[in-house]
């Protein structure tokens, strides 16, 4: 081994260099004007867009708020502060996990109203009829996500349409509070992040081939076995992909608790809006970062629970 | 009745419900926009008016907000679609060690929550370049995530390209840059199209990362969620209005250029 090694060691500055390869290969496949514009583009993206920015952001979240004079002085050293308020803090701590089982909540909401209507889209609908639901899924989806939250603003209002219908009903006598708690806030998230569970499901179940389902039929399956032997199998990325979405959306989204959350309720997204409203850049930074850590500990879960990588998921 | 159109039935009346829950708010919201009431309801009803049409259009915030979307959005297409091109083009063609750790790179900022796209790209300007934050940032902190959807949209295509036309063309001589502009790009074509139409709606409708990368200045989502954490006039139901409007026409005209594409090919 230790020879091979050696060989490999005296070569490499020669012929065994990777880079060289690849920039031969590049300049084969592309011409310069090409990988000039391939640097730019992906280098540009990479360097100045994802990671720079990343690592100030971490760097901001590791260093104490400091007056103007004070930075680059001897208190300017960095510090676990930032991530142990977050600990030391009981009202944060509760909002933190307040966020984490709010977004799972509306993840499986939306997982099991769009489990349905996905393998309705993708296996039972067809022609004309298909093309009308794919629209009718379509327009909300693009319609902007504070009108959407908007219209339940409308619906959950003191004077609202809820309110009037109870009443008018004699259900109730005064009007109920329903933007007291945190109901308001996850009703308007599911309502407003549902789609971004309905598309990756349908994606995935449409090409699972319906002669698997039918010969499982005629085999004497009953429609529950199906769905857990073979379609859940086959739609695994769509799942994780939905999941992972709908629960960043979720856990990130701070049109919710603005528009639908009650004075008294805070969530974590607007613990960090606060921060940067009052320039704690460094404070904001550390939540940020610790919602980024939790968001990918999600992903990894979805990973690990649905055996997929995540190469399959763009698919 | 069998079970099969008892099946039928509920899988109906699903689909039904469904689509009552996802519509009928939006309904709501729209007829709110006509009722002379100056708070936002549908009941009592207090007469039928445009006048909220008037005010909205009399609010020059709402067409500064506007102004500056349609810039953001034109550079932020600008912007993306190129990057998407480039990344596509560098991971299909290109033999690259470690091809999956920066597919995931480039993926990771579509799993980002958008707020951290916004916060980080503030942060990066402000202290490397001492440019705070404006339209500039909210350009950059959007293109992060939207040239992510631009890379997986002309990939998808890219992917079902045969790679012998290209070979075909360099074997008789031609140059990159013909086989670029000759066959690489009108191959790619509709998908660079989708994707540029992606980009727009997408930068077009952002909240979350511009409301971080933005700094004082407004963009449209920027303008109405402001005004709907103040006092809400109905003057925000005709937008909405006029936003779901534009919203259907647009997802019509795309479906009918999709299926003509769909049906050529």
């Amino acid at each position: 081994m230790s020879v091979s090694a050696q060989k490999t060691r005296f070569c490499w500055p020669m012929e065994r260099w990777p880079m060289r390869k690849l920039w031969k290969d590049a300049l084969r496949n592309f011409g310069g004007i090409g990988v000039i514009f391939i640097l730019l583009t992906v280098g540009g993206w990479l360097i100045f867009m994802i990671i720079l920015p990343q690592l100030i952001m971490l760097d901001f979240s590791f260093r104490p708020l400091l007056p103007l004079r004070k930075l680059g002085g001897p208190e300017d050293v960095y510090t676990l502060k930032n991530y142990i308020l977050l600990f030391t803090t009981p009202l944060h701590r509760a909002i933190f996990f307040k966020t984490i089982w709010a977004s799972v909540i509306v993840t499986g909401v939306a997982l099991a109203i769009c489990y349905p209507i996905s393998f309705y889209l993708a296996k039972v609908a067809k022609g004309a009829r298909l093309g009308w639901i794919l629209m009718g899924l379509i327009i909300p989806y693009w319609i902007n996500e504070l009108l959407r939250l908007f219209a339940w603003q409308l619906i959950l209002a003191d004077s609202g349409i809820l309110n009037q219908f109870l009443m008018f009903l004699g259900i109730v006598s005064d009007p109920i509070n329903f933007r007291a708690g945190n109901g308001a806030v996850i009703m308007g998230m599911a309502y407003a992040y549902i789609l971004f569970m309905v598309f990756p499901l349908y994606n995935a179940m449409e090409s699972l081939d319906r002669n698997q389902i039918d010969a499982a039929r005629d085999l004497g399956s009953s429609w529950l076995r199906i769905h857990w032997r073979i379609v859940i199998p086959y739609a695994k990325p769509g799942i994780a992909v939905g999941c992972i979405m709908t629960f960043m959306l979720a856990a990130g989204s701070i049109a919710a608790p603005q528009l639908l959350g009650s004075p008294s309720s805070f969530w974590f997204t607007q613990i960090i809006y606060t921060n940067f409203e009052t320039a704690n850049w460094n404070q904001g930074a550390a939540y940020a970062m610790i919602l980024a850590a939790l968001c990918l500990v999600f992903i990894m879960i979805m990973l690990k629970v649905f055996r997929v990588s995540l190469k399959e998921l763009a698919k | 009745m069998n079970s099969k159109t008892v099946l039928q039935f509920v899988t109906g009346g699903y689909i039904v419900l469904f689509f009552i829950y996802l519509f009928l708010p939006l309904v709501f919201m729209g007829i709110v926009a006509f009722n002379t009431s100056s708070i936002p309801q549908v009941t009592p009803w207090e007469g039928f008016t445009f006048k909220w049409f008037g005010e909205l259009f009399a609010d020059k915030q709402m067409w500064e907000g506007l102004f500056n979307s349609l810039i953001v959005a034109f550079f932020v297409v600008i912007i993306s679609v190129p990057i998407g091109l480039g990344a596509t083009l560098f991971l299909t063609r290109l033999q690259i060690k470690g091809r999956d750790g920066f597919y995931a790179l480039l993926v990771s900022p579509i799993l980002t929550p958008g707020i951290i796209l916004g916060i980080s790209t503030f942060l990066f300007w402000d202290k490397a370049f001492h440019l705070s934050g404006g339209l500039w940032t909210a350009i950059m902190g959007q293109s992060t995530f939207i040239s992510g959807y631009c890379m997986l949209m002309i990939m998808a295509r890219a992917q079902r390209f045969d790679r012998t036309q290209e070979d075909a063309a360099f074997d008789l001589g031609a140059t990159h840059r013909q086989v670029f502009w000759k066959i690489t790009l009108p191959f790619l074509k509709p998908a660079l199209l989708s994707a540029a139409a992606l980009a727009f709606m997408q930068s077009f409708e952002n909240y979350n990362t511009t409301l971080f990368a933005i700094g004082f200045k407004q963009t449209l989502p920027i303008y109405i969620g402001t005004k709907l954490r103040q006092f809400i006039s109905p003057a925000m139901n005709a937008l909405a209005l006029i936003f779901i409007l534009l919203t259907i026409t647009g997802a019509a005209v795309y479906e009918i250029i999709r299926r003509r594409e769909g049906r050529r090919s």
